[in-house]
């Protein structure tokens, strides 16, 4: 069905129309968005995302801190899922230096990297629900993600800004219940998905709220330069995960979820299927982490003061949001000549008035949850 | 003497209102901690009982707040024209049977009048002036949209509301909410207690929704739907401005309780059971008022729950729901009913 959205050339006089400031003091805004909305009634005519209101010169920051410095700065970008971060970063550099991370470390990075996407996801979901008026699945899912954080607290005594892993591999062994805790975790986790699902996807109000609101076509999205969850909600099957495989994860069976409309319905239940993928990932991974002896290597063989060759990389992964890279050039010195993140948010959010324009008020919040738009790495 | 008895009767309900509305906040906040795995507020008192005192008082010793651009009158105006119609519509619903004292028949019913039925229906309506007129006054534009939401949503229901009510009138006969109540004694087909949900399922279950949408609860609460318009038409209030909004909520849904229970679960009779049989005259007026307020409270809970498990509808997906769902539905209601008691009478 074409639904004809009306655009701001429809009005003889243009002040007719209110504008709405909505953020960035906003329950729905996050504190660091702002929408400028040209609204005619409830009927958004077009609506003008304003940026910035987190930004902290990450990027600038990097040229004035040594490789390792600039690790748990990667946490802040997005905060929901800092190791994700960590590790791209960490392979950037190792990429550029040319370092073989021992395979250990890199299952130990992989098993952590999908409890943190676990994490995002549920940071999503749990909003989205929030801001479309369903309260409860946010507390069953936060419960679980507070024991993802309890692992991660164990792990290396960082909750949410993990500075996990250095580069060249990881500081330390997995602890050694580790397996005991996630086995205790998992069915508590599976159950809190279990009942969001009930509670949410076959809902009469969910779904109406949810179907056919803010649909993107394959086509705008590849042109707008979407990646992960919103990606593939569109119905293109990208993931860096299974088309440019790190660590494990050509060794792992998972399948990548695909959507057909690019709705928030579609991007809910994307992420809805990629929690349950990434908690088979996880048992498969554990697997291949009990093949590895306890005294095998977790850092490979890397000088005390980081200074890589004179060139630049690029280098990718598939974190939460979608692609999230490191562009880094070395001028040989121990600190980076120049970084550039290229963060998921950041592409998708400039479709944001696209997506929004001529759908209601209440549709421009649930499109924003469910884009999961994270200031910190927008603004970085 | 008849006047006495009158102002024992209005202090007493009022206060009887106030207090279950001051308790519902309390069950409300651990009622959804319940809900969601969390404890709720425990630590004032028993279980956190006197939790709405510690809020009731925050409230009084607030700042009175009012933004500078807010219009003064209008202002000061909305939460009070919000608060009186949720006090004085409980005024003809009877909260029991009667009670003997003294040789002296008591009811148990603030003012028994024989158009009960319709002066509820009109000081309901007049709810929505409230909303309006803070929302208006305060100047803001997320309050204005709260505003023209509520205005908008509960003229809607009022129709399917009042429809509805309308199939429960031909049932009955009667305007008279005491004399309602008292037609739902006995059997219905031989087996059924003679209550109105069984004359009138379809009627019910549009009463329900309705009065969900008029007492702006989830899925209905839009005209203060919290992550999209900030708080909707109490954006600028505080204080004990917003208290007003607030408790008047919940006395609404104290009414709006009390109503349904009057009109579709038997008022104060239980099914199978005649109390006044084998009940003295003052211990029969006590029992039936204990059954209405049990009755009342069980409504009151089912509000607590859906909130806080559905989520909430889309404005254009209220008027869709109110004015092509509702509203033939209760139209198709009145006409069955009526060609049943037609062809039956």
């Amino acid at each position: 069905m074409e639904v004809r959205r009306p655009t701001i050339e429809d009005w003889d006089n243009p002040g007719d129309l209110v504008t709405i400031n909505i953020g960035p003091s906003h329950p729905a805004m996050h504190g660091t968005l702002r929408v400028i909305a040209q609204t005619d009634g409830e009927t958004i005519v077009s609506a003008e995302p304003e940026i910035g209101y987190l930004h902290r010169g990450v990027e600038k920051l990097g040229e004035h801190l040594t490789y390792h410095q600039f690790i748990p700065i990667t946490d802040r970008l997005n905060y929901c899922s800092a190791i994700a971060n960590n590790v791209s970063y960490e392979m950037a550099v190792e990429k550029l230096m040319g370092i073989k991370v021992p395979e250990k470390a890199q299952v130990i990075r992989m098993i952590m990297m999908e409890l943190a996407r676990i994490a995002d996801h549920i940071v999503c979901i749990g909003i989205l629900g929030v801001d479309l008026g369903a309260f409860t699945p946010f507390f069953y899912l936060f419960i679980q993600r507070e024991e993802i954080y309890e692992i991660f607290e164990w792990y290396n005594g960082a909750r949410l800004t993990n500075t996990f892993g250095r580069i060249g591999g990881v500081e330390a062994d997995l602890p050694e219940d580790f397996e005991e805790r996630w086995r205790k975790l998992l069915p508590n986790l599976k159950k809190a998905i279990d009942e969001t699902d009930k509670l949410l996807t076959h809902n009469r109000i969910w779904m109406d709220r949810t179907i056919g609101v803010t649909a993107f076509s394959p086509e705008d999205a590849l042109s707008w330069g979407f990646t992960g969850p919103c990606l593939r909600a569109c119905g293109v099957k990208r993931d860096l995960r299974k088309d440019e495989p790190y660590c494990f994860y050509d060794q792992v069976d998972f399948e990548i979820p695909v959507g057909k409309h690019g709705d928030v319905f579609d991007r809910y239940i994307v992420r809805m299927i990629e929690m349950e993928e990434s908690i088979k990932i996880i048992d498969q991974a554990i697997k291949i982490y009990k093949e590895f002896p306890p005294d095998a290597p977790l850092m490979a063989k890397v000088p005390k003061i980081i200074k890589p060759p004179v060139g630049e990389v690029y280098s990718a992964i598939e974190a939460p949001n979608g692609e999230l890279g490191f562009w880094i050039k070395s001028d040989g010195s121990d600190k980076p000549y120049r970084i550039k993140i290229r963060p998921p948010c950041y592409m998708v959010y400039q479709a944001f008035p696209e997506l929004v324009q001529g759908e209601m008020i209440a549709d421009l919040i649930a499109c924003l949850s469910s884009l999961n738009i994270i200031a910190g790495e927008l603004d970085r | 003497m008849n006047w006495v008895i009158a102002i024992i009767k209005v202090v007493f309900i009022w206060t009887w209102c106030l207090l279950w509305a001051t308790v519902m906040t309390w069950a409300e906040r651990r009622g959804s901690a319940m809900i969601q795995d969390r404890l709720g507020p425990n630590r004032a008192g028993p279980f956190g009982l006197f939790q709405p005192i510690a809020d009731g008082i925050k409230l009084f010793t607030k700042e009175e707040f009012r933004p500078k651009t807010a219009r003064k009158i209008l202002f000061n105006l909305g939460p009070i024209l919000f608060a009186i119609p949720a006090f004085s519509a409980y005024a003809v619903i009877p909260f029991g049977d009667k009670i003997v004292i003294g040789g002296k028949e008591i009811l148990l019913q603030v003012a028994d009048v024989n158009i009960g039925f319709l002066y509820v229906l009109a000081i309901g309506a007049l709810a929505v002036y409230g909303i309006v007129v803070g929302g208006w006054g305060s100047n803001n534009k997320y309050s204005i949209l709260g505003g023209l939401r509520s205005t908008a949503q509960l003229i809607s229901y009022e129709v399917p509301w009042g429809l509805a009510l309308l199939a429960a009138v031909f049932v009955y006969g009667t305007f008279d909410l005491r004399q309602i109540a008292l037609e739902q004694t006995g059997t219905f087909l031989g087996f059924l207690p003679n209550w109105g949900v069984f004359k009138q399922p379809l009627g019910f279950l549009i009463f329900t929704v309705a009065a969900y949408a008029e007492a702006n609860r989830v899925p209905f609460d839009l005209p203060e739907a919290e992550s999209e318009i900030v708080a909707g038409y109490h954006t600028e209030y505080g204080g004990m401005r917003l208290g007003l909004y607030l408790f008047g909520e919940y006395v609404n849904l104290y009414t709006l309780s009390a109503l349904c229970v009057t009109l579709y679960f038997g008022a104060w009779n239980l099914p199978y059971i005649d109390m006044s049989k084998f009940l003295g005259p003052i211990s029969y007026g006590i029992a039936s008022f204990v059954v209405f307020w049990l009755k009342v409270m069980v409504f009151l809970l089912s509000f607590i729950w859906v909130r806080w498990t559905v989520p909430r509808f889309r404005y254009d997906q209220v008027m869709r729901l109110g004015w092509k769902t509702l509203i033939p539905l209760a139209l198709f209601n009145l006409l069955i009913t009526a060609l049943f008691i037609q062809l039956t009478v």
